[in-house]
């Protein structure tokens, strides 16, 4: 491989060596969720720097249990339609976007259909993980598989680098357990080992599941039996970013490296942990509904730590 | 099964509402002779109610999903398994063989139950 730059050929190592050198004067674009990295002319470091340091961003969307009817929500195509329109809008367009499960209420092939309709107005690429609603027809998640599973092992697990950063879909709503909590057994966990071999401690992790990978409230099954050895395989990256649904609502926590974050629903919100006599649906009067739904921005800029994480709420402007 | 006291249901018809009420009653009670080898467990804010019942082998139960949210019925040692109730909607099975039967939501695997089949 050689590149030119000022009209000067350089091979492969020369080019490598240029980009340690020149750090900042790496550009990376992403282009339909697949990054690829320019080396800018080097006259143009100032501006080049400014560039790089940009970063990127990406969206989260969560829950929009498309199918559900109930008065918490009779509507949740619409709300899933007005976070779309909101994405839509925003003055960056993202690089792509993730959604972290329950995509729809049943698993039913219309409600799929539609959910994929409303997300696709976004025109961004989009990393899905299951939630135990989209888990639950006839075949145990094959009509999941056969829609999002391209490219997937197992249930729905995957990983693929963007902008950087390497991102991993994880999958804790399969084969629970009498008595347990969200799931992610042996077989994907010895995937996981594999996937992060070789890569470098300084590479920013993304990991992204339904149920939360950490113990929110137990009592509601709100974590996952088997999450500490996942994150004992994460635990020498120097950043770790942790991304889940299935609560409705906002959550967050820092453990060392880890910086963990669940997101609000586009469908309906639930209750704080312990508030309610169970984690049903949470009525709300319909016009605060809009201030319990929302997205979820993230953005990376190279060089820091930790990724900048902004909520918005449906009723926001 | 109980029978009608004879000399009651002579004097029913003319001056006893509740002789007529008690045999509309037993009228019921006698068109399902099973009554007693059927039960019903509910599903009521992610817990299964009651968590534990006995029932006679051969007895059907009935579990129904009184919440706004599905749930699925999954015995631990594989003996049945519903599809995902969507609210109102019901499972039953037949206990053929006594034993204890453990039971969990497939959805939300900290809701748990027991179902005892004595002989």
């Amino acid at each position: 491989m050689s590149i030119e730059i000022d009209g000067k050929k350089i091979d492969r190592r020369g080019a490598l060596e240029c980009m340690v050198w020149a750090g900042a004067g790496v550009l990376w674009t992403l282009d339909g969720g697949v990054p690829t990295s320019k080396l800018l002319p080097v006259g143009g470091a100032a501006q080049a720097a400014e560039k790089a340091q940009k970063g990127f961003s990406f969206l989260q969307i969560s829950d929009s249990h498309i199918g559900f009817n109930k008065p918490a929500n009779p509507n949740p195509l619409g709300t899933l339609q007005e976070a779309i329109d909101k994405v839509n809008s925003l003055p960056e367009k993202p690089a792509f976007m993730i959604h972290t499960g329950d995509i729809t209420h049943l698993s039913k092939p219309e409600q799929f259909d539609d959910a994929e309709k409303a997300i696709g107005e976004a025109k961004l690429d989009v990393h899905y993980v299951p939630g135990e609603h989209d888990v639950i027809d006839e075949q145990n998640g094959q009509a999941y598989l056969e829609r999002f599973g391209k490219g997937a092992k197992g249930a729905g697990w995957r990983s693929f680098d963007a902008g950087g950063a390497h991102f991993i879909g994880l999958v804790n709503v399969v084969n629970l357990k009498s008595g347990g909590l969200g799931f992610l057994g042996d077989e994907q966990l010895a995937w996981l080992a594999d996937d992060l071999k070789g890569k470098s401690a300084s590479t920013p992790i993304i990991v992204f599941a339904h149920i939360p990978l950490w113990a929110v409230y137990p009592e509601w099954g709100w974590g996952t039996d088997d999450s500490a050895k996942a994150l004992a395989l994460l635990k020498r990256f120097g950043s770790v970013t942790v991304l889940n649904g299935h609560i409705h609502q906002l959550m967050q926590k820092v453990e060392g490296n880890v910086a963990f974050h669940t997101a609000m629903s586009t469908a309906f919100p639930q209750p704080a942990p312990g508030t309610a006599p169970s984690p049903g649906p949470m009525l709300v009067a319909a016009d605060k509904l809009r201030s319990v739904l929302g997205v979820t921005r993230v953005e990376y800029w190279p060089g820091k730590a930790a990724l900048a994480i902004t909520d918005s709420s449906l009723a926001s402007s | 099964m109980q029978k009608l006291n004879p000399a009651r249901r002579a004097r029913g018809w003319r001056e006893s509402g509740v002789a007529l009420l008690s045999a509309a009653c037993l009228a019921t009670l006698s068109a399902s002779p099973l009554a007693a080898a059927e039960a019903e467990v509910n599903i009521d804010n992610f817990a299964f109610a009651p968590a534990e019942l006995t029932v006679k082998v051969g007895a059907t139960v009935t579990f129904r999903n009184r919440d706004d949210i599905p749930h699925s019925v999954v015995s631990s040692n594989q003996s049945f398994h519903s599809s995902a109730l969507d609210t109102d909607e019901t499972f039953s099975f037949a206990f053929e063989k006594p034993g204890t039967y453990e039971y969990f939501c497939g959805l939300h695997p900290k809701m748990t139950g027991k179902i005892i089949v004595a002989p």
